[in-house]
């Protein structure tokens, strides 16, 4: 399949009145050919739409200029050499109508009216081109702010304290979706500019929370992710069935998963672990053995999350 | 050593994503249980296992890692394919045990982290 470049899109997306030349050099029917070639000369145009009264009468070219040079007839007005009842296009019609009336017709240039037929601007394929590459630089300009400002957005919006949230909901035994999450956590961040070493933990950490919902629960859960300038805070929450020794559940290698999870590779007792281990902080209660939660800490800023941390962590 | 060199050596058949085969590798890790994997191996090894369901695209997208070899025949179910075109994570397999290959690949120079803390 050939592949559609934005260039072929915003052939069909620009309309031509954003790329036509607005200030029309127009002549008069009486103009004469010698007075036309000056025009041409000064303005370094190579045709221009005929004007009387206000109304498009025709288009005359510098080829008519070469014309009536050749033939010692630079006397003659404009009104005898001129293309009459020119074909014009509309200033609201796309450009892919200017781009097949400019291999349909080969002529140089296109009048330019609005729906009054009045003559608005005129079209050259100079016009075109650099219309449709203003356009793409244009994009390309904003696609890099718009990068930038991800990566700044914690500069940009000042307040005492900025926290970005994303919040997903995991439901319990959806293998297929398993990961969905944490997928888009790691897309998140590195849209963020969060270093890839940080990134690969907390998608490691949130992966393995996300897991722990799936497999164990009935009712699944949520994860909330809160990213800060200073530090990430994942937080997976569940309604049950808890964890009733926690201490037990932190052993490498002691799971409660069953086995046909086992099989697939999942519930190896090293979840946990693994959370802690790429993680800075990390808390689990399961308050009476019913509800799980999770908060689980990692510093982007090492220095400055330490100093403000509250202290009681799980490290 | 790139996946495609590996790939040649040890005659793996591409099941998905051959664009990305130009990885560098940069080590190697073996085992079926998820989380070993997400705990031990690195950004840029090899992963060798049995396990073929979509979920191990996750695990190596995750944790960055260079593709997945799965061994003994294990074939790879229609969506874990379709989920590693998407992810650009290459899946080779072969007949070959999970030992056999591990062992290949140490004699082609890949190794792995001995890394004994949790």
């Amino acid at each position: 399949m050939p592949q559609i470049t934005r260039l072929h899109e915003l052939v069909y997306e620009l309309k031509i009145a954003e790329v036509m030349t607005q200030e029309v050099v127009t002549v008069t029917p009486q103009t004469s050919m010698s007075e036309l070639r000056k025009i041409l000369q000064e303005h370094r145009i190579s045709g221009t739409p005929v004007v009387e009264n206000g109304e498009l009468v025709g288009v005359i070219s510098i080829e008519d200029l070469i014309k009536a040079l050749a033939a010692g007839e630079m006397g003659v007005t404009v009104d005898e050499r001129m293309t009459r009842e020119p074909v014009v296009l509309c200033a609201d019609d796309r450009v892919v109508l200017a781009v097949d009336h400019f291999t349909r017709y080969g002529f140089g240039r296109f009048p330019i009216v609005d729906e009054d037929a009045k003559l608005v601007g005129i079209l050259t394929q100079g016009d075109v081109t650099r219309g449709l590459l203003k356009k793409l630089e244009f994009e390309y300009h904003e696609d890099e702010v718009r990068r930038y400002r991800a990566s700044h957005i914690f500069e940009d919006v000042v307040s005492d304290r900025t926290s970005i949230f994303l919040h997903y909901d995991v439901v319990a035994h959806d293998f297929d979706y398993a990961g969905e999450a944490s997928s888009k956590v790691k897309r998140a961040l590195n849209h963020l500019g969060v270093s890839s070493q940080i990134v690969r933990r907390a998608a490691i950490a949130t992966y393995e929370a996300e897991m722990n919902i799936i497999i164990h629960t009935d009712e699944g859960g949520e994860i909330t992710v809160e990213i800060q300038p200073e530090r990430i805070i994942m937080r997976a929450t569940d309604t049950g069935p808890g964890i009733p020794d926690i201490e037990q559940a932190m052993q490498p290698g002691f799971s409660t998963a069953p086995e046909w999870i086992r099989e697939m590779g999942f519930g190896a007792g090293m979840g946990l672990l693994n959370i802690r281990r790429c993680t800075d902080e990390m808390r689990l209660e399961s308050p009476l053995g019913t509800r799980t939660s999770l908060e689980a800490v990692i510093y982007v800023d090492r220095r400055r999350a330490r100093a403000e941390s509250q202290g009681a962590c799980g490290k | 050593m790139t996946l495609e060199e590996i790939c040649r050596q040890l005659q793996l058949d591409v099941q998905a994503a051959p664009a990305k085969l130009g990885t560098q590798v940069t080590g190697g890790y073996a085992s079926d249980l998820l989380s070993c994997v997400m705990a031990k191996a690195q950004a840029g090894y090899v992963w060798v296992t049995l396990q073929a369901h979509p979920n191990i695209v996750a695990v190596a997208s995750l944790a960055n890692l260079a593709g997945i070899i799965i061994t003994e025949g294990m074939k790879p179910d229609p969506a874990t394919i379709e989920k590693a075109e998407e992810q650009g994570i290459p899946i080779l397999t072969t007949l070959l045990t999970t030992f056999t290959v591990v062992g290949r690949l140490f004699e082609l120079g890949v190794s792995g982290v001995d890394d004994v803390g949790t």
